[in-house]
């Protein structure tokens, strides 16, 4: 059994340890109501995008443009969005498990993908395993706002454009609510699902539909990245939160035990001094 | 007087959501107004100010391109970023003026030099705006 000395200081240290998980609980829960904000925020931007390029694409017939029209699949890429930071339950395991899983499927050579990495475990993963990484992004702040993550939008659409791949696919944990997020694949381009979606207005175009496509594809398809990062950043937060509220739960059923046991022998050790002191008297008698 | 809704919406949030009674601002193909029961139209912006007339007074917000959206009762701006001019902080725009100005004359690389010249007519834009009122 271990000794009174033993215990105590388990107890304090694991006492310390569910105080800092505490905090870091409250932390999460803080950037993760920011994020879910954030989130709300954006929706009327995306909705509006989306609805107007549902509308463009469907009133202009015979009107094409490269991101709408799927090609022969020579290369792909992935985009994968982790978290910078661990300590988020299987936040950022779930996701890469389920990348490495479906490429190894897909594909039988190294050459047919690259991984456009956004955050910094996903990075350090892929670049563990030799897989190759066309584009990175670390240290996104928490509450991400657009011109900060153009740097990966606008050249990952124009690896697209300018052929270097043929497809491209998002991986992300989709927020559901504080407790569930679901790692959801989405086809990011060639753009096949736009679809209208209720009334539908016919437009004019000034000057000429290609000429509004060319503005408001590339814009749309930024977008959706950016929609998924704080998608990402909710749930990464909400998981956070979720994590730490259980670390915290357990130390302190930890704490619990360990008292329990400190007690025991605390009593067994106070037993064990006065059966000596009795005994003691009574071999002086 | 009839009113039009207008509302600019950037991936940030809304910046604008008000009625006015003449929205004009510059397409890629000229300079456009928009009053109220215009026919719907979609249109690329360029970098400039979008100017919204109402009462008698005049509110400017910069935008870096984007969409406009015009239907009879509303128009829509999509913009990947737009400010109003009172919301625009001078100092940082003409640090980014300096910025996009520098980096434009250290590029030798073409693609960084257009993105350099994109970010100083948007720097410009906010700084003309800002200083305008």
């Amino acid at each position: 059994m271990a000794s009174l000395r033993d215990i105590k200081t388990r107890i304090n240290s694991t006492k310390k340890t569910s105080q800092i998980t505490k905090a870091m609980e409250m932390v999460s829960a803080a950037k993760w109501n920011r994020a879910v904000q954030n989130t709300h925020s954006f929706q009327p931007y995306m909705d509006k995008i989306q609805e107007v390029a549902a509308s463009v694409a469907a009133g202009s017939k015979g009107v094409s443009h490269p991101m709408l029209v799927s090609r022969p699949v020579k290369k792909t890429g992935y985009i994968v969005i982790t978290s910078d930071r661990g300590l988020a339950g299987a936040y950022n395991s779930s996701v890469l498990r389920h990348v490495l899983q479906t490429i190894q499927s897909r594909h039988k050579s190294q050459d047919e993908y690259a991984i456009i990495a956004i955050g910094r475990v996903g990075r350090d993963f892929f670049v563990k395993r030799g897989v190759k990484v066309a584009l990175e992004i670390v240290g996104l702040s928490d509450q991400p706002s657009f011109a900060e993550i153009k740097d990966i939008t606008s050249p990952s659409v124009g690896m697209f454009s300018d052929g270097t791949f043929d497809e491209l696919y998002m991986y992300y944990n989709h927020y559901v609510s504080a407790i569930q997020q679901d790692v959801t694949e989405r086809k990011l381009l060639p753009l096949t699902d736009i679809s209208p979606s209720g009334k539908m207005v016919s437009y004019e175009f000034e000057p000429s539909a290609e000429d509004i496509l060319e503005v408001l594809l590339p814009q749309y398809a930024e977008s959706l990245i950016f929609g998924a990062i704080l998608d990402g950043k909710a749930s990464e937060h909400a998981a956070r939160m979720s994590a730490m509220k259980s670390a915290t739960d357990n130390a302190k059923e930890l704490i619990n035990s360990l008292s329990l046991q400190y007690n025991r022998a605390r009593q067994a050790a106070i037993t064990q001094e006065i059966t000596e002191i009795v005994g003691g008297v009574a071999a002086l008698e | 007087m009839k009113t039009l809704q207008v509302s600019v919406v950037t991936p940030d949030g809304p910046v604008f959501d008000a009625d006015a009674e003449m929205v004009s601002t510059k397409a890629k193909s000229g300079d456009l107004g928009v009053l109220p029961g215009h026919i719907p139209m979609v249109a690329p912006l360029e970098i400039g100010s979008v100017r919204l007339k109402k009462d008698g007074k005049t509110e400017f917000i910069a935008v870096s391109g984007g969409l406009l959206e015009v239907r009879p009762d509303k128009v829509t701006i999509l913009a990947q970023s737009a400010e109003r001019a009172e919301d625009i902080d001078l100092a940082r725009a003409k640090a980014a003026a300096a910025r996009a100005e520098k980096r434009l004359q250290d590029s030798a690389d073409h693609v960084d030099a257009r993105r350099a010249e994109l970010s100083l007519r948007r720097a410009i834009n906010r700084i003309s705006l800002a200083e305008r009122k």
